[in-house]
């Protein structure tokens, strides 16, 4: 400012002013100094203050200007964006207000103004005031319990989500769920989410969904707005809707930052229309690496289950081999031969034994033959007729047919007259 | 377990899966049983695969019971 208007600082020439004994000031440092004035006051750096808006104006850029009045007097009110975007209602020209905030200077305009950073309807219009009312009462009633809130079920079917069909919060909810787990068949139950009219569709929205049995899970889903675009989430009805419902519910509404009395109600909360979707079901990569676990783990007991069995079969085998027959088989062959070789060895004993018996028997036998005697000159003299050995002379009559056997042959002879001593010398 | 493993929604395909692991590492099975159980197991395994690569979302508007005008 200073070096825009250099041609304007005081040069001295008049001599009623440079009579103040003091240069004078530029535009600029005077402002610049009542500036200080307004912003060092401890009472303006806080004030709070009531009045009409009016020339209210909604700048591009998001900021508020607007006039607060009286019937006295008027002052210029500006409100940034930040701070503006917190609104939980839409400043209108006409409107009774309280707005809070600092009394500073604009330099450029030189008009003092306030720097407003909450602004509230004033009287009945006072949402704050309404959204904590309302919160003691349903929290007292036990609608926030956590022990109230139901889980999700794990793989939803039919998933419903109220929200506006033209929203951008749908299309990021059916993105999510289209990527995510696109196993699910939505329902969109179409509700206006602002407005005067917004808590009743979300109601009816509701309650259509509510209605069907198909139904596993409710999303209730609205982007980001200011706090006044929120405010249909914050109605009473809408939270006893939410609470009444026989699915579960998954709020997301608004950004991180925003809380809803639908939120407090809601099942689950989630921080945003995305979030929402994305706890409302399980993710389709995670699942296929789960199942690619599970087929590891079936594998792996079918592994396990088919050497406990080669185990238990070759125990069979062990058992089998020693009952088989062929040992038993063995085991005979051996008894086979073994009584073969006492077989063989007693048939050879006895043999030996008899062998050498038979030497005996066949010695005595030669000892007993008349053979011998006969060689020795001794005859065997039988009568022809019936064969009979002749001991005694008596048996023999003159005339008998007498056969004389000697140790080489036999030859026949007949009987003489004799005495019973002749005869025996004449038969030598 | 004679019923085919194609006619089964996801959610029913895992759930017999579970109980087809949590049976096979039980023991306590015949041979022929736990082999029918892990052939049963891969064509779970399969199923579920083939139901999650193939799935399109799909997107119903209910009929909307009041028009903005109406709304209460």
């Amino acid at each position: 400012m200073q070096q825009a208007f250099p041609g304007i600082q005081p040069s001295g020439q008049d001599p009623d002013f440079s009579a103040a004994g003091r240069p004078p000031w530029s535009v600029s440092q005077l402002t610049l100094h009542i500036k200080d004035l307004l912003e060092l006051d401890p009472e303006l750096g806080d004030v709070r203050v009531r009045g009409e808006i009016s020339n209210f104006t909604r700048a591009a850029s998001g900021h508020l200007y607007f006039t607060l009045k009286d019937a006295e007097a008027a002052i210029s009110c500006v409100m940034w964006r930040s701070d503006a975007q917190r609104l939980r209602w839409q400043p209108e020209h006409g409107a009774a207000a309280l707005a809070r905030g600092r009394i500073s200077v604009y330099p450029p305009r030189g008009n003092y103004q306030l720097y407003v950073d909450d602004l509230q309807r004033a009287g009945s219009g006072d949402l704050h005031a309404l959204f904590e009312e309302l919160c003691a009462r349903l929290e007292a009633e036990g609608l926030f319990e956590d022990d109230r809130k139901r889980p999700l079920p794990q793989f939803p079917r039919v998933v419903g989500v109220v929200t506006s069909p033209q929203a951008a919060a749908l299309r990021d909810v059916l993105d999510v769920l289209q990527r995510r787990y696109p196993l699910v068949r939505v329902l969109l139950s179409p509700s206006m989410v602002q407005g005067d009219g917004a808590p009743a569709q979300i109601v009816d929205a509701l309650q259509a969904l509510d209605a069907r049995d198909d139904v596993d899970l409710i999303l209730l889903v609205r982007g980001g707005g200011s706090l006044e675009d929120l405010w249909a989430f914050n109605d009473e009805g809408v939270a006893r809707a939410i609470v009444a419902s026989r699915h579960p519910v998954v709020s997301g509404v608004g950004h991180q930052t925003d809380f809803t009395i639908a939120d407090f109600v809601a099942d689950l909360r989630a921080p945003t229309p995305s979030a929402a979707a994305e706890l409302a079901v399980p993710d389709r990569v995670e699942l296929q690496q789960q199942l690619a676990a599970t087929r590891d783990l079936l594998a792996m007991s079918m592994e396990r289950r088919l050497a406990q069995a080669r185990q238990v079969l070759q125990g069979h085998q062990r058992s089998l081999q020693r009952v088989s027959p062929r040992t038993r088989v063995d085991t005979h062959r051996q008894q086979v031969d073994d009584l073969m070789r006492r077989a063989s060895r007693a048939l050879a004993y006895s043999l030996s034994l008899r062998r050498s018996g038979l030497g005996a028997l066949q010695a005595r036998l030669v000892a007993l033959s008349p053979q011998a005697t006969l060689q020795r000159g001794y005859a065997i003299v039988r009568l022809a007729e019936d064969g009979d050995v002749v001991r005694s002379a008596g048996q023999v009559s003159a005339g008998d047919a007498l056969t004389i056997r000697v140790h080489d042959g036999e030859f026949g002879a007949t009987a003489q007259d004799g005495t019973t001593g002749a005869a025996e010398r004449v038969s030598e | 377990m004679s019923n085919d493993v194609k006619d089964l929604s996801f959610e029913q395909a895992v759930g017999e899966l579970d109980d087809t692991v949590q049976r096979l590492e039980g023991g306590d099975l015949s041979l022929a049983e736990a082999i029918a159980l892990y052939e049963r197991g891969m064509l779970l395994v399969q199923h579920c695969n083939d139901v999650l690569d193939a799935a399109e979302l799909q997107v119903q508007t209910l009929d909307q019971p009041d028009s903005p005008s109406e709304a209460r």
